[in-house]
């Protein structure tokens, strides 16, 4: 039986869908069988950001609607061949996702599936609410930024109150991603800290990605960025965070910190 | 004031920090309203069978700890419904 993470944040632009998109190649890299589910109906995104724009034919809605089987919507990566993606609708209202409909699906995904991966839309009404209902897991992912940082608090709040684990009276397990962290501006007391986020938020830190022009040249090519090259500070630290949704003990680094008298000069651009 | 602190900016995170912080614990506290809008609205029965009193004159509040929770309950009584009830 796989596991269910959502990936969610409340506000917007923070980095879920690139979150979803390179923690999803990242744990199918070694050989889990992955598929990224986009919740964000009406806005869909995440099979451009993972290059399969083109390649859509039916999606999420049409599946709970009964007009394709979920083999027929599912898109297999050309790049990963255990990485799936499962797009959301484009055209249609919110109101095309069922809670009924959801749980068949995720249902369905987990038999086959090693990892569920939810890409929850922003906001805090039905898509994000559904995105979040079956999962096992959450990673909210927040930028060292106030409105992220307050908007995160309240999903913290959704996810103990209105998950189906939650009303069980079961814990769902809950992550802090922190991106677009930038060591340089907080050691400046220009940003919040890691530990400003993690004493506010209260929850365990899973990864910080650094901010970082890695990220939006992986979403111009398509690829997700521990793809688009592994190599890279960003890709690293998600390589790294997938280890240890998966279990691992790794003891978390906090990108950039460590800079030479060369990374000083050129602060921002070596970054 | 030391000259040089004119111009120096004054560090932005540390604001941060505290305007979360305060507003957190303020917007944490009426998230449950839930529960807290439930036992007001019954508090406000029981009182009001007994003394007539405004219904904007009780007011609950519920202060959540990571071990601790606080439910604060602040009655207003006017000073004649008082009287009478004594």
């Amino acid at each position: 039986m796989g596991k269910v993470i959502v990936v969610t944040s409340g506000k917007g632009g923070v980095g879920k869908t690139t979150s979803s998109a390179a923690l999803g190649a990242a744990l199918a890299h070694k050989g889990d069988r992955v598929v990224i589910v986009d919740f964000d109906v009406g806005l869909r995104n995440l099979d451009l950001v993972m290059g399969a724009e083109r390649r859509v034919v039916y999606d999420l809605v049409n599946v709970i609607q009964g007009e394709a089987k979920l083999s027929q919507a599912l898109i297999r990566d050309k790049r990963l061949e255990t990485l799936f993606l499962l797009p959301a609708s484009q055209t249609r209202d919110k109101d095309a996702l069922t809670p009924e409909g959801v749980e068949t699906v995720i249902t369905e995904l987990k038999r086959v599936f090693d990892w569920v991966i939810c890409d929850s839309p922003a906001g805090i009404e039905r898509g994000a609410t559904l995105a979040m209902r079956h999962a096992d897991i959450a990673v909210v992912v927040t930028n060292p930024e106030v409105s992220s940082v307050r908007d995160s608090d309240r999903i913290i709040g959704l996810l103990d109150a209105k998950t189906a684990k939650a009303e069980r009276g079961e814990r769902i397990e809950k992550h802090l991603l922190l991106t677009r962290y930038d060591s340089n501006r907080a050691e400046r007391g220009d940003m919040l800290k890691v530990d400003d986020v993690l004493e506010i938020l209260s929850i365990p830190l899973i990864g910080i990605i650094p901010e970082s022009m890695d990220v939006l040249r992986a979403s111009n090519i398509g690829a997700p960025v521990t793809l688009a090259d592994a190599r890279s500070a960003p890709a690293m630290a998600y390589f790294d965070a997938a280890r240890r949704l998966a279990g691992e003990v790794l003891p978390i680094t906090i990108p950039g910190e460590k800079r030479g008298i060369f990374g000083k000069i050129f602060g921002r651009k070596a970054a | 004031m030391s000259i040089f602190s004119l111009f120096r900016k004054q560090r932005s995170a540390p604001m941060a920090r505290e305007r979360l912080q305060v507003l957190l614990a303020h917007e944490r506290a009426s998230s449950s309203s839930d529960l807290v809008s439930v036992l007001r609205e019954e508090i406000l029965a029981v009182i009001a069978k007994h003394v007539q009193l405004d219904s904007d004159k009780v007011h609950v509040k519920m202060d959540r700890d990571e071990n601790v929770s606080i439910l604060e309950i602040d009655v207003e009584i006017p000073l004649d419904a008082a009287l009478q009830a004594a």
